[in-house]
């Protein structure tokens, strides 16, 4: 029964460390007067504010678009990737391979985002370029760090999915290629999307790889963070509450459809 | 029944540096019923793929039609395959898996519809157009499996150990089941399998398998009464097999007494292995038996008791209707029919002694599978 009691506290006190912040930026973009110490009232004003700004909107519509196309090619590179893996026979190899696409998770982001850098300046100075650093370069530089991910959710399903069944496909007269696209890609689907959306969130709140693989081209991230840079206005804390509860509600989802993904696997079982 | 389907010409297959299959020959005919048998590990299923299209030969001839279609891929041979745990579609119900090859074909709606409907009524799954398949039993998922490689009407039909994965009753009732559609359908099935008896109640002709080689083709009477070696007398049922000496023809000595058997043509005093079936062994008195010997041990099996006995140091295996207690002497008698004599092979001295006996030495599936190689 003590134990229960201190475990609970415990956890309470975990919770409020990692949620105190976020519940004050919460509360204060709220707030009716500029002040970040006195609470004046309850007001909307800042997300008013906020969708005035017609920076911010744009910063917002060019994050949207990096994420979109950057978590889209990461899937279909992604899980081609995975589909290759999961065919190596030999274990060496495999796992090699799996080494080598797993280093950028682990990679400090400062690390990939300059390295990225410079070798996009390489590669603009090899082609006389003065500045290569821009949307495409971004681009790129999302669609990079998006793969691991999208290879590591649908790997998982690959090996879960029954070898024989492409097999059966061929030998009920499907071509190899069509025998993927009919059999194998419904029952990886559910990774897919899982990776997808993981790419899709990543993409959208990466501030340190985008700060050095673009120029002018600025993410809201980066907005954002040259927003606290001049001085520190309330609406900062209005967007700030938006961006977290999409990436929560980004999170559920992935979790929701995980675990309905995970349900269904266990009636396979049965 | 004479026209020949597929043929397999000295077929070799290596994988990494383990050679899987030395050399198969093999002619399959139409509407056979023809069985695969053998230990894990014997090729059986990779002599199943290679047929289906999913193994290449390093060397020899895959025939059909009187051509040679080594390098025809899967999904044009006119061969489907009943996987062995189905590898049924899980994302389409059971109108749509049985449909499958139908729609490939890019059939007219009310063609398919009329074959599906046919289809199910041939497994006896009438009714179950709608369900999902991973809410159907065993029995059923493999029944929807053989629905779904027949629709398309294969020149053969090649089963990988279909009802490994079922229960023993279950396994019976689908042995017949399966026996009767081959019938019906009128398609030549190619069956793999480890189990012996599974072989000898469905198949017209049973092929051996052992280490890549196939070591006797017949029919399931020929392999069961004349084995051709010590294996497959050893695999195709119990089998007492002693070292023999053709006296001259007609005249087998083992353990010391001349047996009158019905085989003859070898040289005299020519070393062979004799095979004696364990029902075919009469209990009598000790005095009276033409050997005799102490029972070292006695199983209830239901219809009978299994007995082992010692006789000058062989443990021999009897199946009586009459308990015999441990210790006893007791003599046994032999009927000429029932002695079988081959010539020595590499097998001999390997199997049909029961000095070592336990259930598990005798039962093939107890070995880890080397199978899984040939899967990949």
């Amino acid at each position: 029964m003590k134990l229960k009691t201190t475990s609970k506290i415990y956890t309470s006190l975990i919770l409020f460390f990692l949620y105190a912040p976020i519940a004050v930026l919460i509360f204060f973009s709220f707030n009716s007067s500029k002040s970040t110490g006195v609470f004046t009232g309850f007001s909307l004003k800042w997300y008013g504010e906020l969708f005035k700004n017609a920076d911010i909107i744009e910063a917002l519509k060019r994050t949207l678009i990096v994420a979109s196309l950057s978590s889209a090619f990461a899937t279909i590179i992604g899980t081609a990737a995975a589909v290759g893996i999961d065919k190596m026979t030999k274990k060496w190899v495999k796992s090699a391979t799996l080494t080598v696409t797993n280093v950028p998770l682990m990679n400090p982001d400062i690390v990939t985002g300059i390295s990225m850098m410079l070798m996009f300046v390489f590669v603009g100075r090899m082609f006389g370029q003065k500045s290569i650093l821009g949307f495409n370069t971004l681009l790129i530089s999302h669609i990079t760090f998006n793969i691991p991910y999208v290879i590591l959710s649908v790997l998982p399903k690959l090996k879960q999915t029954d070898k024989h069944l492409s097999e059966a496909a061929q030998d009920l007269g499907c071509t190899p290629v069509a025998a993927f696209f009919k059999v194998v890609f419904p029952s990886i689907l559910p990774g897919i999307v899982t990776g997808m959306m993981m790419a899709f969130t990543l993409s959208l709140d990466d501030f340190i790889i985008s700060n050095f693989t673009t120029d002018t081209y600025q993410t809201l991230p980066i907005y954002i963070y040259s927003m606290t840079k001049k001085n520190v206005s309330p609406d900062i804390n209005a967007l700030s509450t938006i961006i977290f509860f999409t990436i929560l509600f980004l999170l559920v989802l992935i979790n929701v459809t995980q675990s309905r993904m995970e349900s269904k696997t266990k009636k396979l079982d049965l | 029944m004479q026209n020949k389907l597929v043929s397999l010409q000295n077929i070799r297959v290596k994988f990494d540096d383990d050679e899987i299959l030395k050399g198969i020959n093999l002619d399959i005919y139409d509407k056979e019923f023809v069985t695969l048998l053998g230990p894990s590990g014997c090729g059986k299923t990779t002599t199943l793929r290679i047929i289906g299209g999913f193994v290449t030969p390093d060397s020899g001839k895959v025939i059909y039609g009187g051509a040679e279609i080594n390098d025809v891929p899967p999904h044009k041979r006119p061969f489907n395959t009943v996987f062995q745990k189905y590898a049924l579609f899980p994302h389409l119900n059971v109108y749509e898996n049985i449909a499958f090859g139908l729609r490939i074909k890019k059939l007219p709606e009310k063609q398919i519809k009329a074959k599906v409907t046919e289809m199910l009524e041939l497994v006896s799954l009438k009714g179950f157009a709608k369900r999902n398949v991973n809410s159907l039993s065993g029995g059923q998922q493999q029944r929807v499996a053989i629905a779904r490689a027949l629709a398309i009407d294969p020149k053969v039909l090649l089963l990988d150990e279909p009802l490994g994965a079922l229960d023993l009753k279950l396994r019976k009732d689908m042995q017949i089941e399966l026996k009767k559609i081959q019938q019906q359908a009128g398609i030549t099935f190619l069956y793999v399998t480890h189990d012996q008896e599974e072989a000898l109640s469905m198949s017209d002709k049973v092929v051996v398998m052992d280490n890549g080689i196939i070591q006797q083709i017949g029919t399931p009477q020929d392999i069961y009464n004349e084995p051709k070696n010590a294996f497959v007398a050893d695999f195709i049922g119990e089998s007492n097999i002693l070292d023999a000496v053709m006296k001259e023809d007609y005249i087998a000595s083992l353990s010391g007494y001349d047996f009158k058997c019905l085989d003859g043509g070898y040289a005299k005093n020519e070393l062979v292995d004799a095979v004696i079936r364990p029902e075919d062994v009469d209990v009598v008195p000790a005095e009276k038996g033409m050997l005799a010997g102490v029972v070292t041990s006695v199983v209830f099996k239901g219809v009978y008791f299994e007995i082992i006995i010692d006789i000058n140091g062989f443990k021999w295996m009897i199946q009586t209707t009459d308990y015999q207690p441990i210790g006893a002497m007791i003599g046994i008698s032999i009927e000429p029919d029932a002695i079988h004599i081959m010539k020595k092979s590499v097998y001999s001295g390997v199997y049909g002694d029961y000095s070592s006996f336990s259930d598990e030495v005798d039962n093939p599936e107890v070995e880890t599978s080397n199978e899984v190689n040939t899967n990949l």
